[in-house]
């Protein structure tokens, strides 16, 4: 049995991961790992790709994970976690193993939706059981803010500035979540450290398939996304009600929004804190604007649509 | 009781690795290699290993899970050829930095472009910095030989490193040969049973692999890699003579052939050697004074041992099946170096042979050792490095 979700409960557990680690204060990457953590019961083991999280999380002779920890590369998380737990399967096959492991990939969005898409892909054909989390800030971060097919359209990056004649990034985001649930794995999910009550019972949910699950969860950067420290939190609502970054779950091929706003704040609610976007609040951008409005707009009805034709 | 067989190199190695029974296999095809994991796949399908393996999407995969697999805790195998060792390249490193006993038989091939998929030795010698043990095999009994023997030599408690058995694509991989198979509890008895070292998947005691060490600790680290190469020797001499006792097959740090008062000496890898040899006897039989080295263990790099073994010839040619263009042959470079610390030594020329697959062919090594025994009597160097073999 799974831990119950209770806040009397989640008290007792011990943190897996650890404080002590150097990630920047207010970033969301270890808040995301925090609560995919709580959320899971020891026995696990977790992979991370290269990243901000990596080099922050394990700097020789120290490391913040309580947990057996393997990182290798970039673009290889899920290739790396699916040797380890395809060892697990053989050891147990031949019973030398008896335990329940659960297995946990971590990348950021540079080295999921990127350079270790194919590798992902790979690991989610092939059936491994494990959860890839991406932790998606929008660029790559941890070399400085450059451009990812995360990065949201508009946004000012080191690889796509804002300039005089270009305005940013002029290309949509790629939306990885439908191309896993394409995978036909039992379980995809987008969540936000916001809801983290949604997060959790997401993460409990996708433990409870065996099989490759996939959790794309929303991580503020205050330093690419030029907000204030203490923002994150307030950032991912804003993201979550204004549908920038919806909600929902694609269960066994079944799409469920899991928080729909009260009301749908306008994008511009959830950009207006953020450096990044601040050109396309200056005159002259006012089209580009509109077509992020535009883009979330369609993309939020595609979510629904799919919601109510149960596919 | 040996077993005779009539075999191709791939059908060789996976039999030995059969034999040897790893807990997980990375398997993805690139010619030459691709038969060598297909024949293995048959013996997961027909329950002949306890293997579980993974067919990844790429050998950049490949090479990941099974760094995966290894750190896990467990025996680990895998086999590439050419681009695919390419692909790999990132990787190598970290299985090697990682010190994870994983063995890999590369069956050697040209790298593009233009593309090739015949044998030549660029791969493995492009892979030659990465940390991993080298050794190679002139044909389908040392490849087979050689692979069992990797698994005792990595998986060395004070050695603990990745191992590559390289042999030559499609004149080894694919071409049938009279051999000599062990027992299946033969091997078994002498691989001996896996013994972990940090397992991840120790879970009352969790380890995390793969730290980021700067300026601090980096230097010091690769010096231990390092260090623990100039351990390899000794265990690749000591592991042959159980491998002897076994099977009454001799194996050393490299093979000489009639070197011990030669005049003049090739040196030269893999397959080519047969050749080399047969035209060596006709020189001999000529009253010329050959002979021939082949290295076996080519990373760590026994210099001191070559140059013992090469110091009494007046004239040596490397052949290189590979190049470093605009520098000289790898392999003439580690010879070079190796006899650079004698206080005499002999006349040191470099030919570039084979690439992509070209014959080679007796008249070459006739030419070779002609040219040599001219330098020996006297003569001068037209060209320290030359193409040989090659239309004009």
């Amino acid at each position: 049995m799974a831990t119950p979700l209770t806040l009397k409960e989640l008290s007792k557990k011990e943190d897996l991961f650890t404080h002590g680690h150097r990630m920047c204060s207010g970033c969301g990457a270890p808040i995301v790992v925090k609560m995919v953590l709580m959320a899971t019961d020891y026995p696990v083991i977790a992979a991370n790709a290269t990243g901000c999280l990596e080099v922050s999380s394990c700097i020789s002779e120290y490391t913040a994970w309580k947990i057996p920890w393997i990182h290798t590369a970039f673009e290889n998380a899920a290739a790396t976690l699916s040797g380890v737990e395809t060892m697990y399967r053989s050891l147990k096959k031949q019973g030398k193993i008896d335990k329940d492991v659960k297995f946990i990939a971590f990348g950021g969005d540079g080295g999921t939706y990127d350079i270790g898409f194919q590798s992902l892909s790979g690991a989610m054909e092939r059936g491994h059981d494990m959860i890839y989390v991406c932790y998606d800030n929008g660029a790559y971060m941890n070399t400085g803010i450059q451009r990812s097919s995360a990065t949201p359209l508009g946004a000012d990056t080191t690889t796509c500035p804002a300039g005089s004649v270009i305005p940013g990034k002029l290309r949509a985001r790629k939306n990885l979540t439908k191309i896993m649930a394409a995978h036909n794995i039992p379980y995809a999910a987008q969540a936000s450290p916001s809801h983290w009550m949604d997060l959790m019972k997401k993460v409990q949910k996708a433990h409870s398939y065996e099989g490759p699950k996939f959790l794309n969860v929303l991580a503020p950067c205050n330093r690419g996304w030029r907000s204030k420290t203490n923002d994150a939190i307030a950032l991912c609502k804003l993201a979550v009600n204004s549908c920038y970054w919806p909600l929902y779950e694609i269960e066994n091929g079944v799409t469920k929004i899991t928080s729909t706003p009260r009301e749908k704040a306008p994008v511009a609610d959830f950009m207006k804190p953020q450096g990044r976007f601040k050109h396309l609040f200056e005159p002259g951008n006012e089209a580009l604007l509109q077509r992020v409005q535009e883009e979330v707009d369609a993309e939020w009805e595609k979510l629904k649509n799919a919601e109510k034709c149960g596919c | 009781m040996a077993k005779v067989v009539a075999v191709t190199g791939n059908e060789a190695c996976a039999n030995a690795l059969r034999q040897v029974n790893p807990d997980v296999c990375g398997i993805y095809p690139i010619t030459p290699q691709t038969d060598m994991m297909q024949r293995y796949a048959s013996f997961i399908s027909d329950g002949k290993v306890d293997t579980e393996a993974i067919l990844v999407e790429s050998e950049h995969s490949s090479m990941s899970a099974c760094i995966g697999a290894s750190a896990a805790g467990g025996r680990v195998i895998t086999a590439t050829s050419s681009q695919g060792l390419a692909l790999m390249w990132e990787m190598l490193h970290i299985a090697s930095g990682d010190r994870l006993p994983i063995i890999m038989p590369v069956v050697n091939r040209a790298l593009s472009a233009p593309l090739n998929i015949h044998g030549d030795h660029s791969d493995a010698m492009g892979a030659r910095d990465t940390g991993w043990i080298q050794i190679w095999s002139e044909n389908a009994q040392e490849a087979y030989d050689n692979t069992i023997q990797a698994f005792r030599v990595g998986e060395h408690m004070d050695i603990r490193l990745p191992v590559m058995v390289c042999l030559d694509g499609f004149i080894i991989s694919h071409s049938i040969e009279r051999m000599e198979y062990l027992e299946d509890a033969e091997v078994k008895n002498f691989v001996g049973e896996f013994k972990n070292l940090y397992p991840l998947l120790d879970l009352e005691k969790p380890k995390s692999y793969g730290p980021l060490i700067l300026t601090d600790l980096y230097h010091e680290y690769k010096r231990a890699q390092h260090e623990v190469m100039l351990k390899v020797k000794d265990v690749v001499l000591d592991v042959a003579k159980d491998f002897e006792k076994m099977s009454g097959r001799k194996y050393g740090l490299f093979e000489t052939y009639r070197l011990e008062d030669a005049d003049i000496a090739l040196v030269i890898l893999n397959s080519a050697a047969g050749t080399s040899k047969d035209v060596i006897d006709e020189f001999r039989n000529k009253g010329i004074k050959a002979g021939l080295l082949k290295p076996r263990l080519f990373r760590p790099f026994p210099y001191e041992e070559v140059a013992e073994a090469l110091k009494n010839t007046k004239a040596v040619c490397v052949l290189d099946r590979s190049d470093s263009f605009g520098g000289y042959g790898p392999l003439f470079m580690e010879i070079s170096s190796a006899l650079y610390q004698l206080k005499e030594r002999p006349v040191l020329i470099n030919k570039i042979y084979g690439l992509g697959g070209r014959d080679y062919l007796p008249s070459h090594a006739e030419l070779v050792l002609n040219e040599l025994h001219g330098i020996a009597q006297g003569g001068k160097i037209n060209i320290i490095k030359e193409y040989i073999g090659v239309r004009e």
